[in-house]
């Protein structure tokens, strides 16, 4: 009875184990082959068109309206006890320090990391990741790296946007819709906004972009099983990478901002 | 030459090769046989090093490809040329840019010299006017020929092809057997196919191999194997459901 159960947690936590070893070794694969020239130029840009350009209207749009309910509730509700001069300042600070990079993260994650799972997850079940080996290709280096690089890069840049359209989002309903007085808007946002709230929120983005990225190919890199492999790989690429995102949002904002 | 010394693997609890010794002469054509499942792939997997074997050695010539890394096994890739079961076309490029794929990731030439060399590949495997074409606009034996053009783009000394002749009609793939025949006459390259087409292998073969229980069961030149006394060959060259091969599932 105590073998079987001692059996039964090993198979349980064997596959899990197995999968962040294989995780962790992709990463430092990854890694090893990101300062080791030459780079796949062309192939980073298209990656940064892809994960970076294609992504912006959704962020934009995600951004502007997220800046808009949160000036709506915050008015709202702080008018009730007269603070509705804050309204500049918790917009500006929830952006920047929290909304911006993890609202990001999280769009990047459905539109370019699930995109990533099933595209290599295609290649892999269809033999095309075994047809770049045999073309003495590094498929690490020629699909990964430009990946996981472009989502390190790209997903920051996107964050400074979201910030900026959130605020601006923000400031148009308070002030243009609401009728909030313009001076104190402004000074609320930017006496209490400074710049470390800024680059703090800048490293979480970069933290998941990479964990985007590493994990959406990670789940595509080693699809088994056709179609059906290919499906859950990339379920699997989204709502592990939400989680994570999720998770470590916490601990990063628990040591970034302490 | 090429060499598999004591090959064994394992996919989980299913043990496919259990000790295959396979000798593979220079310039030799060389087909090796075996029902669906019983591991052909895996083993022509073994020979470019796309898969690693539990025990046993590769020798490519004189280098132990598992102790290869890096550049070394960079190179000795490049030796080799592969044709995959389904051609394994990368989607997201056109065929000219499929068949100078390695031209374009090892030599420094410029776009128009690596689109020029392709259609020339291309011509010899019988295609015309297809470069700029997409894989998904392409029937399964253009499909084919544009994965054998890039298979000797790179002037390989080896080329694989898994199951050639598989899911195409009996006139491609008498078609892709010339094609085959022809590309080892012209490019006086070693050929290893895996296939369970017995047309295919007697057309293409100079040995014929049979792999069955994870070990070579015996070979032999084409007219050998026609008259063999061994009754899982016989059995499996005949096609008959009834003999010491067992049909499983």
């Amino acid at each position: 009875m105590f073998i079987k159960a001692i059996e039964y947690i090993g198979k349980k936590v064997k596959g899990p184990i197995e999968e962040i070893g294989l995780l962790l070794v992709l990463f430092y694969s990854t890694l090893k082959l990101l300062i080791t020239p030459p780079l796949e130029m062309k192939n980073i840009l298209k990656q940064m068109l892809d994960i970076g350009v294609n992504s912006l209207p959704v962020v934009l749009i995600t951004a502007i309206f997220t800046g808009m309910v949160l000036a709506l509730q915050s008015y709202t509700g702080f008018k009730r006890f007269g603070a509705e001069g804050l309204v500049g300042s918790v917009v500006a600070l929830s952006m920047t320090r929290e909304l911006g990079p993890v609202l990001t993260a999280l769009i990047v994650t459905g539109r370019a990391g699930a995109a990533m799972a099933a595209e290599l997850g295609t290649m892999r079940v269809t033999e095309q990741i075994d047809a770049l080996e045999t073309l003495a290709t590094n498929p690490i280096k020629y699909l990964v790296v430009p990946r996981f690089f472009s989502g390190l890069i790209m997903l920051p840049c996107l964050t400074v946007i979201a910030d900026i359209v959130g605020i601006i989002g923000g400031y148009f309903v308070t002030v243009i819709m609401l009728n909030a007085n313009v001076t104190t808007y402004m000074r609320m946002t930017w006496d209490y906004l400074e710049m470390q709230d800024i680059y703090n929120g800048l490293i979480k983005a970069c933290f998941f972009g990479a964990a985007l990225s590493l994990i959406g190919c990670y789940k595509g890199f080693y699809a088994t099983g056709g179609a059906e492999g290919v499906g859950k790989a990339t379920t699997g690429a989204v709502v592990i990478s939400f989680m994570v995102i999720l998770i470590s949002d916490y601990f990063l904002s628990a040591w970034l901002f302490e | 030459m090429i060499e598999l010394i004591d090959i064994h693997k394992s996919f989980g609890t299913n043990y496919v090769l259990r000790g295959v010794n396979l000798k593979i002469n220079k310039g030799e054509s060389i087909v090796v046989i075996g029902g669906s499942g019983s591991g052909k792939s895996v083993l022509l997997k073994h020979i470019i090093g796309l898969l690693k074997p539990d025990k046993g050695t590769v020798m490519i010539e004189s280098f132990d490809l598992l102790k290869l890394r890096g550049n070394e096994l960079k190179d000795i890739r490049k030796k080799f040329g592969m044709l995959f079961q389904a051609a394994a076309l990368f989607d997201s490029m056109n065929v000219w840019e499929n068949v100078g794929f390695g031209l374009r990731q090892h030599t420094h030439l410029s776009d128009i010299e690596i689109k020029e060399m392709a259609i020339q590949k291309l011509r010899m495997v019988g295609l015309i006017d297809v470069e700029d074409l997409m894989p998904s606009e392409l029937s399964g034996g253009m499909r084919k020929r544009v994965g054998l053009a890039r298979a000797i783009a790179m002037k390989p000394e080896i080329l694989l092809y898994d199951e050639p002749t598989t899911g195409l009609d009996p006139i491609m793939a008498d078609a892709i057997n010339n094609l085959i025949v022809e590309m080892r006459e012209k490019l006086h390259v070693t050929s290893i196919a895996i296939t369970h087409d017995m047309k295919s292998a007697y057309k293409i073969a100079d040995r014929i191999a049979m792999l069955y229980n994870g070990v070579i069961v015996g070979s032999g030149s084409p007219d050998e194997i026609k008259n063999t006394s061994d009754p899982v060959i016989k059995q499996f060259i005949k096609g008959s459901a009834l003999g010491p091969i067992k049909l499983i599932g």
